[in-house]
């Protein structure tokens, strides 16, 4: 059985090249790469067993790696499963995606790991990388058994939405793990400053009547975890940076050479806290040019589905958190992929749980910044691709031949338009329902076997 | 004034060529709109005052209440509205109600929409509450009052109430004094009293006010002052607003009487306003702390008249919505 994807625009992330090819994939690995267009006679195309599969005007990319998800299994399989998690991740191009530990019981035991893993097995959609919970409980006391956690395959460790408010506990967390050379996740928070928060603190927070998350909450959390992993010259990785504030603190320290990594989720650079006003919003744009804009107007104000954590920030901020991305300071995109049910969601605005269902639209979000120019594709793919495969200690993604046949085929042109009954995730909760997107994964292989296709 | 424009997108409100939908703030009334409901409370006023105050025009129609919060005044003054107008009127509070079995927000507005309301007025101690029950309600819903965010009718009698007595609202200078930060009543008296061409300014404790520039973002002709005294001989309209004592507890403030020393409406301050101006508190009052007893008890207060006029604004914006041709 040989898959043979012909004559798509191949992206090599660590050459940054792009250019017209063939790969050939068997066994779960690529067996054969040919650079160029592939003859229509090439007798590749007909040997015995052989698949074809048509990539012409289409981009063949590395397949795409999101190392911040929410599968909520155990225990919150009504939001969704390893199953649908990992098929929407599927959907959206992605072949490996690493899950957040607050699900029920969190991941602070082997037991929990290995039911996770066999799920993935089982699921066969895309390879799931456990985060597992720092403290036993995510309750912020002891030190879960991080080294067993390692050993059955814990990439790092987070307490996720509910940070480790103790320092002294914090210190201990990254003194541990820089014996286990894994980073430590960090959801960046003073919880105290940001108490019973609606949205973010701004403007709008203060037009809507919602009491506000300042960015400072955010600010004083990773100040507080750069200056703890400085102490112990250990990694820390800082989740869903959301603030001016918070990139310019990553920045800083790594100049000064802290092992510090960021990611950017693209909900927090192609909205803003503005989405929240809904139609109430006098300067939204109204139009829904594919792959260009989106329209702000269409909900009601006070839509839930706008609420995440951290929140939608301002539009300054969000300008900030691309321009961390393009320069580097923010290593990786990752989505928060964060699915909730109806009734998590269909409550008054504060009393909703936060969080965005965003595997399946982050590669055309994401692409609306190539199309208008504010983001090279090349950069984009790399942010997608090679960059959470080093920050994981792999090497290159690049579709080269021997390499483990994860790819994405992504039509740039497509349009499409997000709606609820066509997202595979069981969370529907995206602000982006109804509007038209340009560009998607048509085509996903995991291991040589395709999950996705369209 | 410099004033946001209207959004144009929002299906609720009203058009040339639609009949307003719901009344949730007054950031979507043009000034002409809000005129014409004062215009209307003008004549609803004098049905008030008849002997027999009640007229047919809502007869049929329903009103429901439903209050999550605590009120007096603000059921009252919709329950009573509604009877003056023939309406039926259907109480229910959270208290003793199946909010407190868990029942969800949609799940009460559906239930009070299959017993038959054409109208539901809503308080809700969570800002935004009234827009998720409008999603899921066919009739129209008046907000009386959600979280921090939006209090439409009393801004509606407090214009009312202040074009009553000062015969005008254009170029006044209204300084709202005191806890604008928490108060719904303040949201929605500036988009009212800004679209009407009158000058506010706010007044407080700078922890009651927050981040200037979040005010002038929505409100760019807004001021905001920390000096009351030095405000007073140029204010038309002194609005007192409550202080509740949580604030506090919470540290926003170092102790009641540092309060009442800078800001508190006392009798000796209102000595120092223009002859004509007037004093209003939205109520309840927490008499001693944001207004002394004789201030509230003075000539120049039209505390009392708030009151009375909320009837009738009340009556006016039922009309506007369930009213069989446009009031």
């Amino acid at each position: 059985m040989k898959t043979l994807i012909t004559n798509g625009i191949i992206i090599d992330p660590d050459t940054r090249q792009m250019g017209v090819g063939s790969v050939l994939v068997e066994n779960g690995s690529i067996t054969a790469r040919f650079d160029g267009q592939l003859p229509a006679d090439a007798s590749v195309r007909t040997a015995p067993g052989t698949t074809v599969i048509d990539a012409s005007h289409k981009l063949i990319s590395p397949g795409l790696i999101d190392l911040h998800v929410h599968l909520r299994e155990p225990g919150e399989e009504h939001k969704e499963t390893i199953a649908t998690g990992t098929r929407a991740a599927a959907a959206g191009g992605f072949t490996v995606v690493a899950c957040m530990p607050n699900t029920r019981p969190a991941i602070d035991s082997v037991a929990t790991i290995q039911h996770i893993t066999n799920a993935a097995a089982r699921a066969n959609n895309a390879e799931v990388l456990p985060i597992a919970a720092a403290t036993v409980g995510r309750s912020g006391k002891e030190l879960s058994p991080m080294r067993e956690l390692v050993e059955a395959g814990a990439i790092g460790f987070s307490d996720d939405g509910t940070p480790v408010s103790d320092p002294a506990v914090m210190r201990n967390v990254f003194e541990y793990i820089k014996m286990l050379g894994v980073p430590y996740f960090g959801h960046c928070e003073d919880m105290v400053l940001s108490k019973g928060w609606g949205m973010h603190e701004g403007a709008v927070s203060n037009r809507l009547g919602l009491p506000g998350y300042p960015s400072a909450a955010e600010e004083v959390g990773i100040a507080r975890d750069i200056a703890l992993a400085e102490l112990t010259n250990s990694r820390l990785h800082v989740c869903h940076v959301s603030t001016a504030g918070g990139v310019a603190l990553i920045r800083a320290a790594k100049e000064r050479g802290v092992k510090v990594s960021g990611e950017a989720c693209p909900h927090h650079i192609v909205l803003s806290d503005r989405w929240v006003l809904g139609w109430l919003d006098e300067q939204a744009n109204a139009e829904n040019e594919p792959g260009i804009s989106l329209n702000a107007t269409t909900r009601p104000p006070y839509d839930t589905s706008t609420r995440v954590s951290p929140p939608l920030r301002s539009e300054a901020d969000a300008e900030a958190v691309l321009q961390g991305l393009l320069d580097g300071t923010l290593d990786f995109v990752a989505t928060d992929h964060a699915p909730h049910s109806r009734v998590d969601k269909e409550v008054e605005y504060r009393l909703a749980m936060a969080g965005i269902t965003g595997i399946e639209t982050a590669l055309a979000s994401m692409l609306m910044l190539v199309n208008r120019g504010q983001m090279n594709l090349i950069d984009l793919i790399v942010k997608m691709t090679d960059e959470p495969a080093k920050f994981l200690g792999r090497g290159s993604t690049a579709l080269r031949v021997g390499a483990r046949a994860d790819i994405t085929v992504i039509d740039p042109q497509m349009v499409w338009t997000v709606e609820a009954e066509k997202l595979f995730s069981k969370g529907k909760n995206t602000p982006l329902l109804g509007q038209k997107m340009r560009g998607k994964a048509v085509l996903t292989m995991y291991k040589g076997h395709i999950t996705h296709h369209e | 004034m410099n004033l946001p424009p209207i959004a144009p997108h929002n299906p609720w409100m009203a058009t040339a060529t639609r009949k307003r939908r719901h009344v949730l703030d007054l950031d979507d009334f043009a000034e002409q709109e809000i005129l014409d409901v004062l215009d209307a409370a003008v004549s609803m006023k004098e049905i008030l005052g008849r002997s027999v105050p009640q007229v047919p025009i809502l007869r049929g129609k329903t009103m429901a209440n439903i209050f999550y919060e605590e009120s007096t005044r603000t059921r009252l003054s919709f329950e009573l509205a509604a009877r003056t107008l023939s309406a039926s009127v259907m109480n229910m509070t959270a208290k003793g109600s199946s909010v407190e079995k868990g029942e969800s927000l949609i799940d009460t507005i559906r239930t009070i929409q299959a017993l038959g309301a054409d109208i539901i007025v809503m308080r809700h101690g969570e800002s935004g509450a009234p827009y998720l029950a409008a999603q899921h309600f066919k009739g129209s819903i008046i907000n009386a009052g959600d979280g921090r965010h939006a209090h439409p009718s009393q801004a509606l009698l407090d214009l009312f109430t202040i074009r009553e007595h000062l015969g005008q609202l254009k170029d006044l200078h209204v300084v709202i004094a005191g806890d604008v930060l928490h108060s719904r009543v303040a949201r929605s008296d500036i988009w009212g009293m800004l679209r009407c061409g009158m000058r506010v300014t706010l007044c407080a404790p700078s922890t009651l006010i927050g981040d200037m520039q979040m005010w002038k973002a929505s409100h760019p002709g807004l001021r905001i002052s920390y000096d009351l005294d030095a405000l007073l001989p140029h204010t038309d309209v002194l609005m007192g607003l409550r202080l509740q004592k949580e604030r506090m507890q919470a540290g926003l403030l170092p102790a009641l009487r540092e309060y009442s020393t800078y800001f508190g409406i006392s009798a000796e301050r209102l000595d120092h306003l223009p002859k004509h101006a007037i004093v209003m508190h939205p109520g309840p009052m927490n008499e001693g702390v944001e207004i002394m007893p004789e201030a509230a008890d003075s000539p120049r207060s039209v505390i009392e008249t708030q009151v009375t006029n909320g009837v009738a604004i009340r009556m006016a914006l039922l009309y506007r919505l369930s009213g069989e041709t446009q009031a």
